[in-house]
């Protein structure tokens, strides 16, 4: 059998030619997109640009019809090789394991607390005995500020908190890429800078993440890279300030100049 | 009113009554656990499978619960099946219920919000551990209500089984009738004996409903 190349060496996000569309509706047209370890890239652009496909694309919550999506080297949802079906069950379970997805509608189980929503997984997928697994979410529940929260349930959590729970449900499976999909989106205005400060806290840790967003500012000051989405396409990826401040593509800079307006008063 | 009456048919009365809810309960349990098989099969991504248990459940459901009975009792030997009075009448009130409840399960599969399913698998749970820890407890709150109605409705199909001969309730009360002629006393410990069972059910739903939903008012 062949050596594999080492997973380090490969980057943690390769996108190639990837497509895909809803029935005859193309939602994403030849993607092309790099992302390296302990990266930062946010994804911006319209709303029904493709952001949030691409993002799912990712850990094959959506499939993809052609190209490649590899996670660290490694095909996502289909075989390696010249006919290419769909990845068994386990395999791409496998995947997903090294991933965490945090969403817009925080998706936390309302019949479970806290505590229970972050130890689930720990015991059901990675194995852990229910004492080991409590224990380790209410240290995650610490790092995300909520450690009274613990035995409260949802319904009980404000926006910000429930978002924070779902952070900590994702990572306390020690993901190695992080994607959030407009993390902050459903939240009150003041409840959005605690999410924020819970993801800008992560890069700084050296957590590779990819975040679908409208908040400019957090793509401005902790991006490494912006990617710039419309109709499918990649219209611009660079350095924020390439994409947000001197982009001389006019699709971004309409979007932003109404962006702007939008904010200012 | 002939108060000595209902000494005398006490015991046929009491053992009428259990036999009620024997037919009930066993029937009500087929019922659900067939009824869920059915619903689990009908997501499979089978067509064939999907038109043929549709199928099932739209025969049953337009056809009377009382053809259904003849069927099963009369037709059963024809095909080898031989059961006695009551057991027929549990199996074909379990066919009976399967359903209805499998529409209840359908519906309450629909019920459960897509991200949270998502949320599951994201995290590497496998389709068993999502169906068992997240859409089942997630669903049974959405559909305890309509569980708790359907089994009230089966318990008074019960009585449609005294027709078979099932020495269930219905079946005790008409003898007591026949041999007595006193009318009016059968048919009111009737009403009151089958209140007093949906009644108890009733409540039962009531306590369960309150139960799994208590999260949702954050009291645990």
């Amino acid at each position: 059998m062949m050596s594999q190349p080492s997973l380090a060496d490969q980057p943690m996000v390769q996108m190639r030619g990837m497509s895909k569309s809803f029935g005859h509706h193309a939602v994403l047209r030849d993607i092309n997109l790099t992302v390296e370890r302990s990266e930062v890239v946010c994804l911006i652009g319209p709303s029904g640009s493709g952001k949030s496909t691409l993002l799912r694309c990712i850990n094959f919550l959506e499939t993809y019809e052609s190209g490649e999506v590899r996670v660290e080297g490694r095909l996502v949802g289909y075989t390696d090789g010249p006919h290419r079906r769909r990845m068994g069950g386990r395999a791409l379970r496998d995947i997903r394991r090294g991933i965490g997805m945090v969403f817009q509608h925080f998706n936390l189980w309302p019949h479970m607390t806290a505590l229970g929503n972050v130890a689930e997984a720990l015991v059901r997928v990675r194995g852990l005995k229910q004492a080991e697994a409590n224990q380790r979410a209410l240290d995650m529940l610490t790092r995300v500020g909520l450690t009274d929260k613990a035995n409260a349930y949802p319904s009980r959590l404000s926006g910000g908190q429930q978002q924070r729970v779902a952070i900590a449900r994702s990572l306390a499976m020690e993901p190695r890429l992080m994607l959030f999909d407009e993390p902050t989106s459903a939240l009150d205005p003041e409840l959005v800078g605690e999410v924020l400060q819970v993801m800008r806290d992560l890069a700084a840790e050296g957590m590779t993440m990819m975040v679908v967003t409208h908040e400019m500012g957090f793509a401005a000051s902790v991006a490494d890279r912006v990617a710039f989405l419309d109709e499918g396409h990649i219209v611009e990826y660079g350095p924020p300030r390439q994409v947000l401040h001197e982009s001389a593509e006019p699709r971004v800079r309409q979007f932003l100049q109404t962006y702007h307006e939008r904010n200012s008063f | 009113m002939d108060w000595a009456l209902y000494l005398h048919y006490g015991p046929s009365l009491a053992s009428g009554f259990l036999v009620t809810l024997l037919c009930w309960f066993a029937g009500g349990a087929v019922g659900i656990v067939l009824g869920f098989v059915v619903a689990v099969l009908a997501r499979l991504p089978s067509p064939p499978l999907r038109w043929l248990l549709r199928g099932y459940v739209e025969a049953v459901r337009g056809t009377p619960f009382l053809v259904q009975l003849y069927l099963l009792y009369d037709g059963g030997p024809a095909i080898g099946l031989r059961l006695e009075a009551t057991q027929t009448g549990i199996v074909a009130l379990g066919i009976y219920g399967s359903a209805y409840f499998a529409e209840i399960f359908r519906g309450g599969f629909n019920a459960v919000p897509r991200g949270q399913v998502e949320a599951a698998s994201s995290l590497g749970m496998t389709p068993p551990a999502i169906m068992r820890r997240i859409r089942l407890p997630v669903m049974l709150v959405a559909i305890v209500p309509a569980l708790t109605n359907m089994m009230i409705i089966l318990s008074k199909e019960t009585v449609v089984l005294s027709i078979i001969t099932v020495p269930e309730l219905m079946y005790q009360m008409q003898s007591m009738a026949a041999e007595t002629f006193a009318t009016f006393e059968t048919i009111l410990a009737m009403a009151l004996l089958y209140w007093l069972m949906v009644e108890l059910v009733a409540r039962l739903g009531r306590s369960v409903e309150r139960r799994v939903t208590a999260f949702m008012t954050g009291v645990a």
